[in-house]
């Protein structure tokens, strides 16, 4: 295996492995901040309980989150120096800000939220979980910005052999970063929720502790329907985006070769990439794809032929990815919208709790195959238009890499099952009252 | 002072408060098999640190993003180089931080025994590693006009990196120490105290070991004999070395931790003050030296990050030190009985 396959392997399980753990660190802050502001509020203790409860599971995940994410920052030059080199100007200063500003706030608030309950008042408390949920959202922020500079880079010029910084508010204003910044979040949000409602599913379906349950069910139900409905409509509008600037992998991820107008959404198909053609395709709905890419149904879709084979993402993955991205996200919409008019009647619900129980990985699968959408459609690109990854990568021997992917797959995969036991036992446990 | 000499200081300075800060953490967690001599003193051990652990590491993250943000080419080629070396502490320091948060969550001899291992392993490997890299970086590397690193992980083991990773333990040790006489009582603060005065000679031979050394490893000396005022980093170093020796023997220990804060600050500066302009020299050739001048970004970058860290890096060490002060006091038996605590 080469070494750009190596490196690319091993970034990715890094970051995917982190992803598992952040999106429910961006929203279960934010529903713990409504549980202790309730509690700090009225004063009635089944929200501190609710507060505990959740709030022991949140640092666990917490933590994982935080140490996996201490290889991504160093990554970036370990393996990745020439590309490191070529862009630092600009994606560097992006991860400095975020360090300054985010990591130092939430990493030293959490210590105050872990060990500081006898030393600040109940809304004193409540405020630096407030603080905690404002410092990670924060760092979605400037991670995004930077990644949406690679998806669409602006506000920059060439020179001196590298990109250089020309227009600062250009690369953080960019209207691809604010697109995919909100989708992201809110992506987030319904991982949160369906952890939340699948989690209290698991006590109500026991009968345990619930009057607890079900207020923690609303909280994740409240969240995960506004936020299934509006990750679909802005997932739309970050969609023409990216049809607009990134054409090559419109057409990767709908496998559509030959540039047409009126184009169909396939189904499903198996592309033939060597052929330049699908193997099988089925579920042909015409001008979808026009419309879905460009708001017109008459708008021309460019065919994966039309670009430069050294241009062309890999189709398959894209394909699959995308798919199982927007299929589980229509699901999310039909499971809340169940949950809404069931709201007051859970108990008597136990196969939609069973559902919600076994759907809490589900919205993991639409996360992280979003976000390998987000990148392996932007292959062979490192930098749109700009770098390839296979230019990007540091002068390393193989072996130095594959020993350390090994390492990478074999401490993550450890520290992946001791958390995961970890959450489980904490959430299946009944809560103190 | 120009832009990049400005930022020259500002990433030494950055690395010098992670390692004042982390290092005790970094102490203590080596010290634990030792001073710790049952579970309970050992979660003691564990709560002096546990508030404020975190917010030390990020440091770390943040030095590391500065040198990405102001100096990127001496980050890619940093990182690259060392990438073995890059590689062992980072998972030591996932272990670490993993190790702190888990180790109390299961009531059971063999997790907590794996969790134990881990802290250990995880703050010794990064204490010693981070000597040997900052020593081979004073000592300058195999780096090639391409920026290229002709070495391997083992070049990095000759006597003034290990010399360097010797240092950089001690200082640890000895910080952690003095920590911990300020946070803990009884026996647990005697042994943490008599620790401190034990480390302490092999702290003085070693670092004077190290000065001296550094006389015929590297180059950094030719910048103070061109401005001799610049001794004045190694003589105040070398006189907070002695002062803290006087503050732990008359159980002074906000000023013992003070000026052992100053030791290491004092000792990072050393190198980097030698360095100047030099972030990465090379040995292969001065010209292929990775300096603050060829290796920095372009000026509006540095413009912008400069106003970055002005607002956030004193509201930084505001709120951290804030921090310290909310849980200043001992650790006690009372604490480790509430739940929250590791």
């Amino acid at each position: 295996m080469d070494i750009v396959m190596l490196s690319r392997l091993q970034f990715a399980t890094a970051t995917m492995f982190h992803f598992l753990f952040v999106p429910l660190t961006l929203g279960l802050s934010i529903m713990i901040a409504i549980m202790e502001t309730r509690y700090a509020g009225t004063g009635d203790k089944i929200y501190l309980s609710m507060t505990k409860f959740w709030g022991k599971i949140f640092l666990i995940n917490f933590g994982l989150g935080i140490v996996t994410g201490i290889t991504l920052e160093f990554q970036f030059g370990t393996n990745w120096s020439r590309y490191s080199a070529f862009v630092g100007d600009i994606f560097g200063s992006l991860l400095a800000i975020e360090a300054s500003a985010a990591f130092f706030l939430e990493s030293t608030l959490i210590g105050i939220w872990i060990f500081g309950w006898r030393k600040l008042s109940p809304k004193a408390h409540a405020a630096v979980m407030w603080l905690i949920a404002g410092a990670s959202t924060l760092s979605a922020v400037w991670i995004i910005i930077a990644n949406s500079w690679m998806q669409h880079p602006v506000g920059y010029v060439l020179r001196n052999g590298r990109a250089e910084l020309s227009d600062f508010p250009a690369v953080i204003f960019q209207k691809f970063a604010i697109l995919q910044f909100f989708h992201t979040i809110s992506a987030a949000y319904i991982v949160s929720a369906f952890f939340i409602m699948g989690v209290s599913a698991y006590h109500l379906l026991k009968k345990q502790s619930v009057q607890f349950f079900t207020r923690s069910f609303r909280i994740g139900l409240i969240f995960g329907l506004i936020f299934s409905i509006f990750t679909a409509v802005e997932g739309d509008m970050h969609g023409v985006h990216v049809s607009e600037v990134q054409p090559a992998k419109l057409a990767a991820m709908e496998s559509h070769w030959e540039t047409t107008t009126r184009a169909p959404l396939t189904l499903f198909a198996i592309p033939d990439e060597k052929n330049e053609r699908n193997f099988i395709e089925f579920g042909a709905i015409p001008g979808l794809l026009s419309f879905l890419g460009y708001h017109d149904i008459n708008a021309e879709v460019k065919g994966i032929k039309d670009f430069p084979r050294e241009e062309r993402p890999q189709v398959l993955i894209p394909f699959l990815s995308f798919r199982a991205m927007v299929g589980l996200g229509t699901l999310f919409i039909l499971l809340t919208i169940i949950g809404w008019l069931r709201r007051n009647r859970l108990l008597e619900s136990p196969l939609y709790l069973k559902l919600m129980l076994l759907s809490i990985p589900l919205p993991y699968v639409a996360i992280e195959a979003g976000w390998v959408l987000a990148e392996m459609g932007r292959q062979p690109w490192i930098v749109h238009g700009l770098m390839k990854t296979s230019d990007a990568v540091s002068p390393l021997a193989p072996s130095q890499v594959f020993v350390s992917l090994i390492a990478f797959i074999l401490i993550y995969g450890l520290l992946g099952i001791a958390g995961f036991y970890l959450i489980i036992k904490n959430a299946k446990k009944n809560p103190v009252l | 002072m120009d832009l990049q000499g400005i930022w020259f200081f500002i990433w030494g300075l950055l690395w010098a408060i992670f390692f004042v800060t982390d290092g005790f953490d970094f102490g203590i967690g080596i010290l634990y098999p030792f001073l710790g001599k049952n579970d309970f003193e050992k979660r003691i051990m564990i709560n002096s640190v546990g508030p404020l652990w975190n917010g030390n590491e990020v440091w770390l993250i943040t030095a590391g993003g500065v040198t990405f943000a102001a100096f990127p080419l001496a980050y890619s080629i940093m990182f690259s180089s060392l990438y073995s070396g890059l590689m062992l502490i980072l998972f030591a320091l996932i272990l670490r931080g993993v190790a702190f948060e888990f180790r109390g969550k299961v009531d059971n001899k063999s997790w907590r025994n794996i969790w134990d291992i881990s802290i250990f392993a995880g703050s010794l490997l990064p204490a010693v590693l981070f000597g040997i890299t900052f020593a081979n970086i004073f000592r300058g590397l195999p780096i090639d006009k391409s920026g290229v690193f002709h070495g391997s992980f083992f070049n990095l083991l000759s006597f003034y990196g290990i010399l360097g990773g010797l240092l950089f333990l001690l200082l640890f040790l000895f910080h952690g120490s003095v920590w911990l006489s300020i946070k803990t009582g009884g026996e647990l603060h005697d042994r943490s105290k008599a620790t401190a005065l034990m480390l302490w000679p092999f702290l003085l031979i070693t670092a004077l070991f190290f000065l001296g050394a550094s006389w015929f490893f590297t180059k950094l000396y030719d910048n103070y004999l061109a401005n001799p005022i610049l001794f004045l980093d190694i003589l105040l170093t070398v006189a907070a070395l002695f002062a803290s020796r006087f503050f732990i023997k008359n159980s002074d220990f906000f000023k013992a931790w003070f000026t052992s804060s100053i030791i290491i600050l004092g000792s990072v500066f050393f190198g980097i003050i030698g360095l100047y302009p030099n972030m990465l020299p090379s040995n292969i050739s001065p010209e292929f030296s990775v300096t603050a001048y060829n290796a920095s970004s372009s000026p509006l970058t540095l413009k912008i990050m400069l106003v970055v860290v002005i607002i956030f890096i004193p509201a930084v060490i505001a709120y951290q030190a804030w921090a310290y002060f909310l849980f200043r006091g001992k650790v006690t038996k009372e604490d480790l009985a509430y739940e929250e605590s590791y």
